[in-house]
């Protein structure tokens, strides 16, 4: 999991009109929200302002089921930003939606994760009004 | 389509010394290697008038073209997505001259990543973004934020898949520093690597550890392409562009393209390569000598299957024991010491040494080589070379 030095503020992300949405249904709904198109079904992440399978601009955010299990990880041990402390995971997750999701682990030490592991959606208020979806162990 | 093979040529390659502090900037750096290329061809400055670098390139070019007296530019673009873009440099200017755009166009990255000023990693860190591109607001605030993280993202997956073990890419490390210890030029030129002090290095960011990555340099390379009629006439062996061409595939990003259904190969290069081997008229088999890309040793393994010169999952075991890809094996790789053992002139070293190799000028000369193969890097949109002797 990040431990994060206080001290260093860690990046926000950016946003637009494409974007935002994304962010501030976390923020609202305390739910992972994904983009579903109306026309075909398709889901997208990360987000995109049209349907890359239909080209319709019926793009509609819809709460996932927040689980899935771990496609990749890595672990960084040198250290590249002073507001994370190493060592620390990166995760990348595909969801049951078959979306994958770039986030942290919140429970586990970096060397107990492994590719496959099960895992669920958690919400972690890092600003005050600003969530990052991140994710626990599952189980199964 | 009207194929470009062998329609237009190499015909001057030029640099600085590769560094950890070069001590000048990227524009003065970019002026010496672009006079050290018009002299390596037999040209004027006043000859050239087509220009391409990186958008990456704080060199700007309307800065060259003052410094230089260049009299003026008829052509000029910028490549992006980083090293990715090294071959789509040599695609410009191909297509530039050979439709009549300009005449003698100079290809030029001028890279100060060791001593610049500013460089990754030195800012804001509340900073959300390197280039207010939304997207690295999916990956900073979690702290994916390096290079090497984004490949070892891949890397991870990959070696899942095929059940790659760990210590499993030191075989490319050591081929590209033994081909080094040979190049005066390359910054590990008196540095060998030996298996111990591969594995005892640190892990950078898991499975990569620190021999496994390039190092930050400081260096340009300058590169000129002109019509093949022209290049005959020129001071050098011309090295004939027989196959060029770029990539960008669907659902891809710059670096994190993560969302495809399998991440262990990449589309794009997939693509260039049926591209480049048709219009060359050549199979992977004929290629005589190779420059992949290599930031990291995993890109190689997984260009080898991209290309086709083995199959899904067959690139790690193709390198092992290094002796396929050493300068006596089938495949000789990195022969200047590549990315990693000469130095991180974002590819643009490695479309040089290509040349060399064409003009049998290499400290690591490959006997005869007739093809020369030269790549972008992956996980961007990109780009790959062949080039030939005749």
């Amino acid at each position: 999991m990040v431990q994060y030095n206080k001290q260093y503020p860690t990046p926000r992300p950016d946003v637009n009109e494409d974007t935002i949405d994304y962010w501030m249904l976390m923020q609202e709904t305390k739910q992972l929200h994904v983009q579903k198109c109306k026309n075909c079904g398709t889901y997208s992440h990360p987000p995109r302002p049209v349907c890359h399978n239909c080209r319709q601009f019926k793009l509609e955010w819809v709460p996932t089921t927040g689980k899935g299990t771990v496609y990749s990880y890595v672990i960084y041990y040198r250290s590249v930003h002073p507001g994370f402390e190493v060592p620390y995971e990166v995760v990348l997750v595909e969801l049951e939606e078959g979306v994958r999701i770039i986030s942290n682990m919140i429970d586990c030490k970096p060397d107990e994760i492994y590719i496959g592991m099960p895992v669920e959606v958690v919400v972690d208020q890092v600003w005050e009004d600003l969530a990052l979806p991140k994710f626990k162990r599952r189980n199964t | 389509m009207e194929n470009l093979c062998d329609k237009t040529a190499i015909v001057g390659i030029g640099r600085t010394e590769i560094s950890r502090n070069c001590g000048r900037t990227e524009l003065k750096m970019a002026t010496e290697a672009i006079l050290d290329a018009v002299e390596d061809a037999g040209l004027n400055i006043e000859d050239i008038d087509g220009m391409i670098n990186y958008t990456m390139d704080t060199a700007e070019q309307i800065e060259i073209v003052r410094s230089l007296g260049i009299p003026n530019l008829s052509f000029f673009s910028k490549t992006p997505y980083g090293g990715g873009g090294s071959c789509g440099t040599i695609a410009h200017a191909a297509a530039a001259v050979h439709a009549g755009l300009a005449n003698y166009v100079v290809c030029v990255r001028s890279i100060r990543d060791a001593s610049a000023p500013v460089k990754i990693g030195d800012f804001d860190t509340s900073k959300s973004s390197y280039n207010s591109d939304v997207y690295w607001g999916m990956y900073l605030p979690y702290g994916l934020i390096t290079p090497v993280s984004w490949i070892g993202m891949f890397t991870q997956r990959y070696m899942h898949e095929y059940g790659i073990q760990d210590g499993a890419f030191f075989p490319i490390a050591q081929v590209a520093r033994e081909n080094a210890n040979r190049n005066p030029h390359a910054l590990f030129y008196n540095r060998p690597l030996t298996y111990e002090e591969y594995m005892d290095s640190p892990m950078n960011v898991t499975p990569l550890r620190r021999h496994d990555c390039c190092v930050n340099v400081d260096g340009a390379v300058a590169i000129i392409v002109t019509t093949a009629d022209r290049a005959q006439h020129l001071k050098q062996r011309p090295a004939y562009i027989s196959g060029v061409s770029q990539g960008m595939s669907t659902n891809g990003e710059q670096m994190t393209s993560f969302y495809r259904p399998d991440i262990t190969g990449y589309p794009e290069i997939e693509e260039y390569g049926k591209k480049i081997f048709k219009m060359a008229g050549v199979t992977p088999q004929d290629i005589d000598v190779a420059q992949f890309y290599d930031a990291f040793s995993s890109e190689i393994p997984m260009q080898l299957e991209a290309l086709g010169f083995v199959s899904k999952g067959e690139g790690v075991a193709y390198c092992e024991g290094g002796h396929r890809i050493r300068p006596d094996g089938e495949l000789p790789i990195n022969t200047s010491g590549g990315l990693m053992s000469e130095g991180y002139v974002h590819g643009m070293n490695l479309i040089a040494e290509g040349v060399r190799q064409i003009r049998g000028t290499s400290t690591t000369q490959i006997k005869d080589a007739e093809l020369s193969l030269v790549t972008g890097g992956p996980g961007v949109p990109t780009g790959g070379l062949i080039l030939k002797r005749r």
